[in-house]
């Protein structure tokens, strides 16, 4: 059977298009191996120090360790907010469904700047409260993260159960499980994947959120993207390109892990 | 089966933490940033009477519209060149195209910005380059204006600018397109006449998705842009950690949300939401 295939003008256009996509991922690499203190192309020897600086300047480390413990925090809180909201909302189809969820979507649909405004209201409101949640705290900044990244979730998880084949959990009722059992046994386990994948991508968005970030820290909950903002905007610092390589090869891995998994599981 | 007690009370259980969350964490907050906006420094409408008079704010406004609708022109140009060969290539023209799509959309939009300094800066690769091959003499400015921040929040649009072509792109009917080479129609006037009109809906999302995007940016343009382009984000931020005014700043956010809402509103006329992914 004959197929409608791009012809070679659409194939160089396109090509043109990916050297854009790619060209500033590409161009870190050489900036990140030069001897120089200052952001320049390599002339001649090439340096690892940069890569070394990661590992021995303590702040990078303890940025890298604070993105964490915010990423896994948030990520933790969002998916839990996001599974029982998709639970009911696909166990009990109540009346209004489509106004909560959208209610649910909105910090992804509003602008990010006016979220951030909006976050940074909430924190120095509660600040005086207690030193432990507040403007420019762990808490506060994994707290402001899960906002942002909890519409992300509810949408992966929400796309999950609608594949989800009805009768079982219908089976289960028949047979007297009750909504907790509906639940935890029936429903869950079938959408493991969508769990996990929504847990992933909490975890990512507010790895890397800045946005949002830059409004309501300043000197003591400084995240990893905090720290390179700071670097980018000031003098530019190598060490951002040696860091910018590592993340990229990660994204690189993960994704060409991804697509072998959904290959495998879509031929076996 | 629907209204018994206990489901509402199931129902009521699992959605509210989620709800009662964002209620007290975001809705309410907001409501706070609208509260400022009518009351600070002075009550009254002191801010947005401001808005509508400060040169300012309103070249700012006038650059955020600007730079959005060249942003969303290239995007959508760029997006549609590559969209093409990700539905209709071959199998390995597909993979490539999605690699390319896929790994600069799920980098962080930081180490976008830096890669485009890095390349575009005075001492990025592109200087260097034109200048050890004799082409300039004295480094060309990239960054740092409005080129610079044309170019970073493209790059960053692209990827967002090709699901919903790529979504129009897959539901069309091949065989119109075979039916239109088949009767003799070059590959150009099938493209331009069959292949593009139908992927209406997809453009008109792809271009408001981008659009609604680029108003709000902040952290690109800040950085390419080196606080000479700057645009409405990058204005609220400095009106409330620069020069304290916090009531400006809320009353630019406040009127940045009416104006993105009419803007999805007038979205969802024309396309369904499922069109967008």
């Amino acid at each position: 059977m004959p197929t409608y295939r791009p012809g070679p003008v659409s194939l160089a256009l396109a090509v043109l298009v990916a050297l854009f996509l790619l060209m500033p991922l590409l161009a870190v690499i050489p900036v990140s191996l030069t001897p120089s203190r200052m952001l320049t192309m390599p002339t001649g020897e090439l340096s690892l120090r940069h890569y070394r600086s990661l590992i021995e300047d303590p702040r990078w480390l303890d940025s890298i360790l604070l993105s964490l413990r915010i990423g896994i925090v948030s990520s933790i809180l969002s998916t839990a907010l996001a599974l029982t909201f998709s639970l009911g909302v696909w166990m009990f189809q109540p009346r209004f469904t489509a106004a909560l969820v959208g209610f649910v979507l909105l910090p992804m649909v509003v602008p990010p700047v006016v979220s951030a405004v909006t976050l940074y209201f909430l924190l120095t409101s509660v600040s005086g409260l207690t030193s432990y949640f507040g403007y420019d705290t762990w808490l506060g900044v994994a707290m402001a993260h899960s906002v942002m990244t909890v519409p992300f979730a509810t949408v992966l998880l929400l796309v999950s159960l609608s594949q989800l084949d009805r009768r079982i959990d219908l089976a289960a009722r028949g047979l007297g499980a009750s909504v907790w059992e509906r639940a935890t046994r029936v429903i869950m386990p079938n959408i493991k994947f969508g769990i996990v994948t929504a847990a992933l991508l909490s975890f990512v968005l507010s790895w890397e959120e800045i946005g949002v970030t830059l409004f309501i820290t300043s000197v003591n909950a400084i995240t990893l993207p905090r720290l390179m903002w700071m670097g980018l905007r000031d003098n530019i610092d190598p060490a951002i390109a040696a860091l910018s390589v590592i993340l990229i090869i990660i994204t690189v891995l993960v994704l060409i892990a991804r697509s072998l998994i959904t290959r495998r599981n879509a031929s076996a | 089966m629907r209204g018994t007690l206990s489901d509402r009370m199931g129902a009521a259980l699992l959605m509210a933490p989620l709800l009662l969350f964002l209620i007290l964490a975001y809705a309410w907050p907001f409501l706070g940033v609208v509260k400022w906006s009518f009351t600070l420094p002075t009550p009254g409408l002191g801010q947005y009477h401001a808005l509508l008079t400060d040169e300012l704010v309103q070249s700012v406004f006038i650059r955020t519209l600007r730079i959005a609708a060249i942003v969303t022109v290239v995007s959508v140009t760029a997006a549609y060149a590559i969209t093409v060969v990700w539905v209709r290539g071959s199998p390995v023209q597909r993979v490539l195209a999605e690699f390319c799509i896929l790994v600069p959309f799920w980098i962080s939009v930081l180490t976008r910005a830096f890669g485009w300094v890095a390349l575009l800066s005075n001492r990025g690769l592109i200087n260097t380059w034109l200048q050890s091959i004799g082409f300039i003499s004295e480094p060309l400015t990239l960054v740092r204006n409005e080129f610079g921040v044309i170019v970073g929040m493209s790059h960053f649009l692209i990827p967002f600018a090709v699901f919903p072509l790529a979504s129009a792109m897959r539901s069309l009917d091949e065989r119109v397109l075979l039916a239109a080479r088949g009767l003799g129609s070059s590959r150009m006037r099938t493209f331009w006449t069959v292949f593009v009109p139908m992927t209406r809906s997809g453009i008109i999302g792809s271009a408001l998705i981008t659009f609604v995007f680029s108003l709000g940016f902040f952290v690109t343009p800040a950085i390419l842009g080196g606080g000479r382009s700057v645009m409405i984000a990058e204005l609220i931020y400095l009106r409330i950690f620069q020069s304290p005014d916090w009531g400006l700043g809320a009353a630019i956010s406040v009127v940045l949300v009416v104006f993105v809402g009419a803007l999805m509103a007038l979205l969802f006329r024309y396309v369904k939401p499922k069109q967008l992914v």
